[in-house]
């Protein structure tokens, strides 16, 4: 166990480390969904958005639960690039030539992935307040928020790492993740309530595991526990589901190309 | 002579979606020798190596690592071994004493064990001054040397090298042959793949030639170059009419093995030159034959690849594997 946790704790520093040295690149990932969703899209669809159809105060409000959760889903979609690379190098096999446990590298991602993505959450939730959005749930809400995000992206960084192991190049890589995110965003409740789409694109949606994160985030910035709490209950419930099945295929990517 | 054996490969196969990449692969290394695994790109030694260092599994036969199993005992296996792949896994954005660092944990190295190994194995292969720059500022050399130090890490009774000298210039692929040799004065065991055959003659104390996943030819340089029915020497008659008689004079001398009449005269295969090459002359003189041109060489690498083969290293036939 402690051989382990020497393991685990070694390849997430890695992670880290490599995270530190691409400055350019970290800062980037950090502002990006703040600054083209939160603040440019927010702001530039405050008068376009009938404040009557989004039931909130301002578009920006609205729009909080969606780039939270949008943030999540890149970051998870994205989180196997990293063992892409390090497969496509032979660092991979590198690491597989050491007595480690196997599922150690897999592990330290994970780790990795979820405390960058629950770090930018808050940022953007930092940034949201300044824009007047607070929270009405407090900070039991904000831990809530980071709990369903979690959730989520285990399931999607649990996606990416079985595409990551299963895929021929790192085009395909790139082709499959770029026709999968924007589709995922438009085919959910994040820009647009349910209500107000197209009826085949809110049908699409309900079966969008995103529209069930934002659709449990948003009241607990907007309305409160009263609201949240079922759809939070509901939103677990799903997670756990989507979860097992993405690590489920997952496992059995990462068995097949490792062994 | 029996040496002591350390790894121990018995008919071997490996298949990948219906195409054999190994076949039937059977040999031994001994502990302390440099073995090399020669062969074209899609052979099977990479494959082959593959399997050893607990990478791949075998879909027939097995390979035993000190008489570990290189799948049941896995684990173990991997303990006793270091890895050096080829040459572009590198962190770029790690420094050379991180990835040693990152190493010595995944090793489960004590932090006193890893502080006293990492300086030793820096000066070992000459990376001290760059120790603590990002690897993507290394040359290929000093890649290459950081991946010495990587393998080397674990302190391992046998280190597996793919490919060590790919794409590095003379001198560094000198200075990396310079490391192997002391690897092997330092007890260790050295399992290589290659596909440069001066390096397989003069680095490898065996060598194993593969081919289309089977195995065409093992053995010391040395021996196989000799296996192949020794020297030759081509002579050149100025008279061609006195071929035919020169040619069954030589036939009766001692040390030579076989003689062919050519165009211009006869190739003549010997066991000894310092034997052969008097008596030759002297039965050519007996029979006033006179000769315009003598040629003399010994086998090379490459003539035993091509007998055992039938072609060239250097004919390259892509079959997947070995990207």
């Amino acid at each position: 166990m402690k051989e382990y946790w020497q393991e685990i704790r070694a390849l997430t520093m890695r992670w880290v480390r490599r995270l530190s040295r691409e400055k350019f690149s970290m800062l980037f990932t950090l502002v990006q969904p703040m600054l083209f969703w939160l603040i440019f899209f927010g702001n530039l669809f405050q008068r376009a958005a009938d404040l009557q159809v989004t039931q909130s105060s301002s578009y920006i409000s609205f729009l909080t639960a969606g780039v939270v959760v949008m943030t999540v889903l890149n970051n998870g979609l994205a989180g196997g690039v990293d063992l892409l690379f390090d497969k496509e190098n032979g660092f991979l096999e590198r690491l597989m030539s050491t007595p480690i446990h196997r599922t150690s590298v897999i592990l330290s991602r994970f780790i990795f992935v979820t405390t960058i993505t629950s770090l930018q959450v808050l940022v953007i939730l930092a940034v949201a307040w300044l824009f007047g959005v607070q929270p009405v749930t407090g900070l039991a809400g904000v831990a809530t928020i980071l709990l369903i995000g979690m959730m989520f992206g285990v399931g999607l960084t649990a996606i990416s790492m079985a595409m990551a192991f299963s895929v021929k190049s790192h085009g395909d890589f790139f082709s499959v993740l770029g026709f999968l995110s924007l589709p995922m965003i438009f085919l959910s409740s994040a820009l647009v309530p349910l209500a107000a789409m197209p009826g085949w694109m809110g049908f699409l949606a309900q079966f969008n595991p995103m529209t069930w994160a934002i659709d449990a985030v948003r009241p607990l910035i907007l309305q409160g526990w009263a609201e949240a709490l079922p759809h939070v209950g509901m939103v677990i419930g799903v997670m756990v589901l989507f979860d097992a099945l993405c690590l489920y295929g997952g496992a059995k990517a990462f068995r097949r190309a490792i062994g | 002579m029996s040496r002591p054996v350390a790894i121990d490969v018995s008919h071997l196969g490996k298949t990948y979606d219906k195409v054999r990449a190994v076949e039937d692969l059977s040999f031994q290394v001994y502990t302390g020798e440099i073995f090399g695994l020669l062969g074209p790109n899609g052979a099977g030694k990479s494959t082959t190596l593959r399997i050893l260092i607990t990478l791949l599994n075998p879909t027939s036969g097995s390979a035993k690592i000190f008489g570990l199993d290189s799948v049941k005992d896995a684990d173990r296996v991997r303990q006793t071994i270091g890895y050096v792949p080829q040459e572009r896994a590198i962190d770029r954005f790690l420094t050379g004493r991180e990835h040693l660092e990152l190493l010595a944990d995944l090793y489960h190295l004590s932090q006193e064990d890893a502080a006293g190994r990492i300086p030793q194995l820096l000066k070992l292969v000459e990376l001290e001054q760059q120790a603590d720059r990002p690897a993507k500022t290394y040359s290929g050399g000093m890649k290459r040397k950081l991946d010495i130090a990587c393998g080397l890490l674990p302190d391992p009774k046998i280190l597996f090298l793919d490919e060590p000298t790919l794409g590095l210039d003379v001198q560094s692929r000198l200075r990396i042959w310079d490391h192997v040799r002391a690897m092997r004065e330092r007890g260790i065991t050295v399992v290589m793949t290659t596909n440069y055959l001066d390096e397989a003659d003069q680095l490898c104390d065996r060598i194993a030639i593969i081919d289309g996943g089977r195995i065409k030819a093992l053995g010391a340089p040395n021996e196989l170059k000799v296996g192949l029915g020794g020297d030759l020497v081509s002579l050149t008659v100025r008279e061609h009419d006195r071929v035919e008689k020169l040619a069954a004079a030589i036939r009766d001398l001692p040390a030579i093995r076989a003689v062919t009449v050519t165009a211009n005269g006869l190739d003549i295969r010997v066991d000894s030159p310092e034997k052969a090459l008097p008596a030759i002359l002297e039965a050519a003189n007996r029979l006033t034959c006179q000769l315009e041109f003598i040629d003399y060489h010994r086998p090379r690498l490459d003539d035993v690849f091509i007998a055992h083969t039938g072609r060239s290293i250097k004919d390259d036939h892509p079959k997947a594997e070995d990207a």
